[in-house]
């Protein structure tokens, strides 16, 4: 019942104010949906991929060799920390569909017969399990069939070991091993030219030779399990048998991939969300403090009338109450809706049985806390400030206090500017914390754009970098094993070949002191036209004579710099260890590579001039004979096509990243808008009864306006450099953290980036001004002169 | 049990020495300089004095808007300066009626609903639209200021503060803006609250010819009290001549 006036003047101040208040609203909806949304793709993926991999037993350590006896399996066991093995044959194969000019490979995996997988457990999506010992059936991986547009009973034509056999898809699986699918040596998931099949262990044992043998090991460690043990004692036990280096699940591939683009989504998706909740919070505060100011006399009036400061903070505290509220439930349920729409786009890259978006209450509460925190305390301050003064004071309206001369008199500037620009000028001096405010506030959004706009910038760099300055090829081609050099005669004779460039590349486990990391050393030619390295300042290096030249992540993984020497262990059947020096660092954005001059790598393996791929340039017109000769080759077991790898990151990023980017673009705008608007009109509140008596004592309108809106002109002219610079310290912060194995930024920030930024923060600026100029239009110029505020 | 500052009860307020000074960057402002006063209890009194010489600063002081820069306000037995923010909030709140030269309605609000903004907190208020009435305003209970005239939002201001029937009423240029009609009006509205409930009311006016309803006239000038005049026989506000 009390109070009950003071309410119903809560009511119309806010309707009187509500453009103002729908502004700050936007700004904190905006802050909140980014936040929820991007935790919530993330929680989700990482959620939905925890979940997977618990029901569907994914593998500890994960091993490949050449082949060894299924009695092993005892000796595997008895290692310290193992509770589960699983012994299978993996077998390469190219696949042949029909209509597809180029040729796709894919994997056959055993599959058990008679029972379940103890690991990398199979999620059917639809038909049925392979029954025992069932010959022509295979399982599909989903993602193959999809792109391909396979359906349970569809027949697919693969050569195992030389052999065409036509195989009937009996089942559509997913497998927590392939969550991400690549094929070998391939940068990004291809779905169309590389398919995952399983296929009974008994017919697939027969018909690549393997009876009774394995070449593929996965294991389970038990709770009290020690990685390093296990994959040491593992290396031990299968080196007779061929065996490569055994690998923890960090290092599987699928799960790498899926680790790094978290990783990448943890970067891009929260940095620019918490930034974006950071400054929305900052503007809530600075708008809020500005809000309650216009309201001093009022405050001034109901303490004179007896209101305590408690009452007239709850009073306003309602006022905050709303836009928290309405502020949260637009975050919130924007925060929503988008990230549903983002988690669907990558089902598309993310093979999960399902992926289902789901967000974390905490993190919803922390976002409205945040901001409800932050607009309570603008309020409290700017109550605390009206309520300090007596309320004689506060009562006074418009304060004539304190015009002191500015600066620029004092220097006798003055001369040169009319008396509207000193009274411009004067009010920002009089008020110097304010316009920082105000110019802080209108810098901080501007530099989220750039922020926003930036991620986009770097990532069409680093493709840039990629494809146009390090490979340059149009085709990579590799062979199913080491062929002689001469093998590169016959391939510049293929139909539209138009040059050639080796490769010879070998896995290999480099090692530096206890820090160690698998990874591919590329031997190519010294002066590399297509396949080229970059320096630091991506210039095209030469390859060095001597020694290894590392890409710079790794070195960092390494801890090595140029000058010192790595262990290199070839991963190939010698396993020769080799004792090399890092001879260069290179850059390199995407991936984890080691070149090095290919025939000092050969001379090092004690092999004559071999290669295992190459990189060649073509003319388009000829893609499709080439592409059907290559596929008759059967040395050649893989191909990529350049531009279609583009297009698939371009797709991967473009989809999902790219997406995230465009939104946040989006937000930073409407951000600046409501913080720019929010200032005008709030400067209008502030002075519209000043501007009125200015009219009525004969200003035009065009002079009021320019009082009102010159004052908001210096202010954004002095938050761009702000905003330009902030937003590049931004830019920075996020390149020194989006940096994972699978790839780095470059902090690249286009001019026209910065220049649209600036651009959106003059529009905003000039449609605010428009907005608010309607509003001077409409001041009734007798009501302004009664005294009523 | 009697105070050792000797007020007696029939002192409302009582000043002793009462500065002001405004400092405005390098140049100081002496509002007050040593006003010592009594008023006593229920009575009427006018403040008059040119512009500027203090008498809004000195309302705004004993009715605890302000706080002098020195010497003391006594409300009754109590010192004002020993009260705390919530007592004075309270003193306000449950004692004064303020009348203010700016009226500072509250422009979101209807008239009537200006006035309920007091009566809503006051602990034995009159009903918002008697308020109104008391004021010749019934009927443009819900406009909202900027649709009533100046003296109209005079009057809304001066329903407001009598409203909640204080213990004293303090009123800034009441009948400033007010034609001498509806002056009159006002002050009878005045006098009858004064009378009625024994409401200690002080006034200040340009108008010398108010000052012949008072009990007592007190002269500002410079900051300073020139001259007190008792008036042993108020006349009726209808016998002023304006
Ligand atoms: N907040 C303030 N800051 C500076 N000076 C002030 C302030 N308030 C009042 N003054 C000065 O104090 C002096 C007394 O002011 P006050 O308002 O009490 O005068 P007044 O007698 O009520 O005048 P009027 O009849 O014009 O209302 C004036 O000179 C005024 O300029
Ligand atoms: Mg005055």
């Amino acid at each position: 019942m009390i109070i009950e006036a003071l309410n119903r003047k809560l009511l119309r101040d806010l309707w009187n104010i509500k453009g103002q208040m729908l502004a700050i609203i936007m700004v904190m909806a905006c802050g909140i949906t980014t936040f929820i949304m991007s935790f919530g793709v993330l929680d989700s993926l990482k959620l939905s991929r925890d979940v997977y991999y618990d029901r569907y037993q994914f593998a500890d350590v994960f091993a490949q060799l050449k082949r060894a006896p299924e009695a092993i399996r005892q000796q595997v066991l008895d290692i310290p920390g193992v509770s589960a093995v699983e012994l299978r044959v993996t077998f390469g194969v190219t696949v042949q569909v029909d209509g597809m000019i180029e040729p796709a490979s894919g994997k056959l995996i055993s599959h058990p017969d008679g029972r379940k997988p103890l690991l990398n457990n199979l999620y059917l999506r639809s038909g049925r399990m392979l029954l025992p010992d069932e010959a022509d059936a295979i399982l599909s991986s989903e993602a193959f069939a999809d792109a391909h547009g396979f359906t349970l009973g569809d027949r697919v034509n693969m050569v195992i070991n030389g052999h065409k056999r036509s195989l009937k898809i009996v089942g559509i699986v997913l497998s927590p091993e392939y969550v991400y699918s690549l094929a070998p040596g391939g940068m990004f998931p291809d779905d169309k030219r590389f398919g995952v099949f399983w296929m009974s262990q008994r017919i697939l044992e027969a018909a690549v030779d393997m009876d009774g043998a394995f070449n593929d090991i996965a294991i389970r460690m038990d709770r009290g399990g020690n990685v390093e043990n296990i994959k040491q004692e593992l290396d031990i036990l299968l080196k007779p048998y061929g065996g490569l280096i055994a690998y923890a699940r960090k290092n599987q591939m699928s799960h790498w991939f899926v680790q790094n683009e978290l990783d990448q989504l943890r970067v891009m998706g929260l940095f620019a969300p918490t930034i974006f909740l950071g400054v929305a919070a900052f503007l809530i505060n600075v708008v809020m403090t500005r809000q309650v100011a216009t309201q001093r006399v009022q405050i001034g009036m109901l303490k004179a009338v007896g209101y305590s400061n408690l009452e007239i903070a709850l009073h306003y505290l309602k006022m905050v109450l709303v836009v928290v509220v309405m502020g949260s439930i637009f975050g919130i349920a924007g925060g929503i809706w988008l990230g549903a729409g983002m988690i669907n786009i990558y089902t598309e890259f993310f093979h999960f049985p399902i992926l289902q978006f789901s967000f974390s209450v905490e993190v919803m509460i922390f976002a409205v806390f945040f901001c409800s925190i932050s607009a309570v305390i603008g309020t409290l301050v700017a109550i605390g400030q009206a309520a300090k003064l007596p309320p004689a004071e506060a009562m006074r309206p418009a304060s004539p206090i304190q015009f002191r001369r500015t600066f620029l008199e004092r220097v006798g500037l003055e001369k040169y500017f009319s008396h509207l620009t000193r009274i411009v000028i004067r009010h920002l001096e009089r008020r110097p914390v304010r316009a920082l405010f105000s110019t802080l506030a209108i810098g901080l959004s501007m530099s989220i754009l750039i922020f926003a706009f930036f991620m986009e910038d770097s990532i069409n760099y680093m493709l840039e970098v990629q494809f146009d300055m390090a490979q340059r090829q149009d085709i990579s081609i590799g062979f199913v094993k080491p062929r002689a050099i001469s093998a590169l005669e016959e391939i510049r004779l293929m139909p539209g070949v138009m040059s050639v460039e080796p490769l010879r590349s070998v896995a290999v486990f480099l090692k530096s002191g206890h820090y160690s990391k698998r990874s591919t050393i590329m031997g190519i030619r010294p002066k590399p036209d297509l396949n080229r390295i970059l320096d630091q300042n991506l210039r095209a290096a030469e390859v060095p004579a001597r020694g290894l030249a590392l890409s710079s992540k790794l070195a960092e993984i390494l801890h090595v710099k140029k000058g010192d020497v790595i262990t290199a262990e070839i991963l190939e059947d010698r396993r020769p260890v080799l004792r090399i020096r890092v001879a260069e660092i290179v850059e390199e954005f995407i991936g984890l590579s080691a070149f090095m001059d290919m025939d000092q790598l050969n001379r090092a393996l004690n092999e004559s001039t071999v290669i295992t791929g190459a990189s060649l340039m073509v003319d388009p017109l000829w893609n499709g004979p080439l592409y059907q000769k290559i596929k008759e080759i059967p040395a050649i077991v893989s191909m990529s096509i350049m531009q279609k790898a583009r297009e698939i990151f371009k797709d991967m990023m473009g989809e999902n990243i790219l997406k995230l980017v465009a939104m946040n673009i989006i937000f930073a705008s409407l951000i600046s808008f409501g913080v720019i608007y929010n200032t005008a009109r709030i400067a209008l509140s502030e002075r519209g009864r000043e501007l009125a008596s200015l009219r009525v004592l004969g200003l035009t309108r065009g002079e009021v306006a320019y009082l009102l809106f010159g004052e908001m002109a210096v202010i954004i002219l002095m938050a761009i450099p702000i905003g330009l610079f902030t937003g590049y310290l931004m830019a920075f912060g996020l390149a020194q953290h989006m940096d994972t194995e699978l790839f780095r930024i470059p902090v690249v920030i286009e001019k026209s980036t910065y220049g649209l930024s600036v651009i959106i923060v003059v529009v905003s600026a000039a449609l605010s001004f428009y907005l608010v100029w309607r509003q001077v239009e409409n001041i009734d110029l007798v009501t302004a002169q009664k005294g009523i505020e | 049990m009697a105070k050792n500052n000797g007020l007696d009860d029939n002192i409302t307020f009582r000043t002793d020495r009462l500065t002001k000074d405004y400092v405005t960057g390098e140049t100081i402002v002496q509002a007050l300089r040593g006003v010592t006063l009594e008023i006593p209890r229920g009575d009427m009194v006018v403040l008059l004095g040119p512009s500027g010489s203090g008498k809004s600063t000195f309302l705004n002081i004993i009715g605890g808007l302000d706080s002098p820069t020195s010497g003391e306000v006594y409300f009754k037995k109590d010192r004002l300066s020993d009260y705390s923010e919530q007592q004075l909030t309270l003193f306000r709140r449950h004692n004064v009626g303020f009348i203010f030269q700016a009226y500072n309605l509250v422009p979101s609000l209807t008239a009537l609903e200006n006035v309920a903004l007091v009566t809503d907190i006051a602990l034995d208020p009159i009903s918002p639209m008697a308020a109104m009435e008391a004021v010749n305003l019934g009927n443009r209970a819900r406009h909202f200021p900027s649709q009533l005239s100046g003296g109209e939002q005079q009057r809304v201001a001066i329903a407001r503060a009598i409203a909640k029937r204080p213990e004293v009423l303090l009123c800034d240029e009441p009948t400033g803006a007010l034609d001498s009609e509806t002056g009159i009006v006002v002050l009878k509205a005045l006098q009858r609250v004064n009378k009625e409930f024994g409401t200690t009311t002080i006034v200040i006016t340009h108008n010398a010819a108010i000052a012949d309803m008072a009990d007592r006239v007190i002269f500002f000038g410079d900051g300073q009290v020139t001259n007190v005049k008792v008036n042993e026989n108020p006349c009726p506000p209808e016998e002023i001549s304006w």
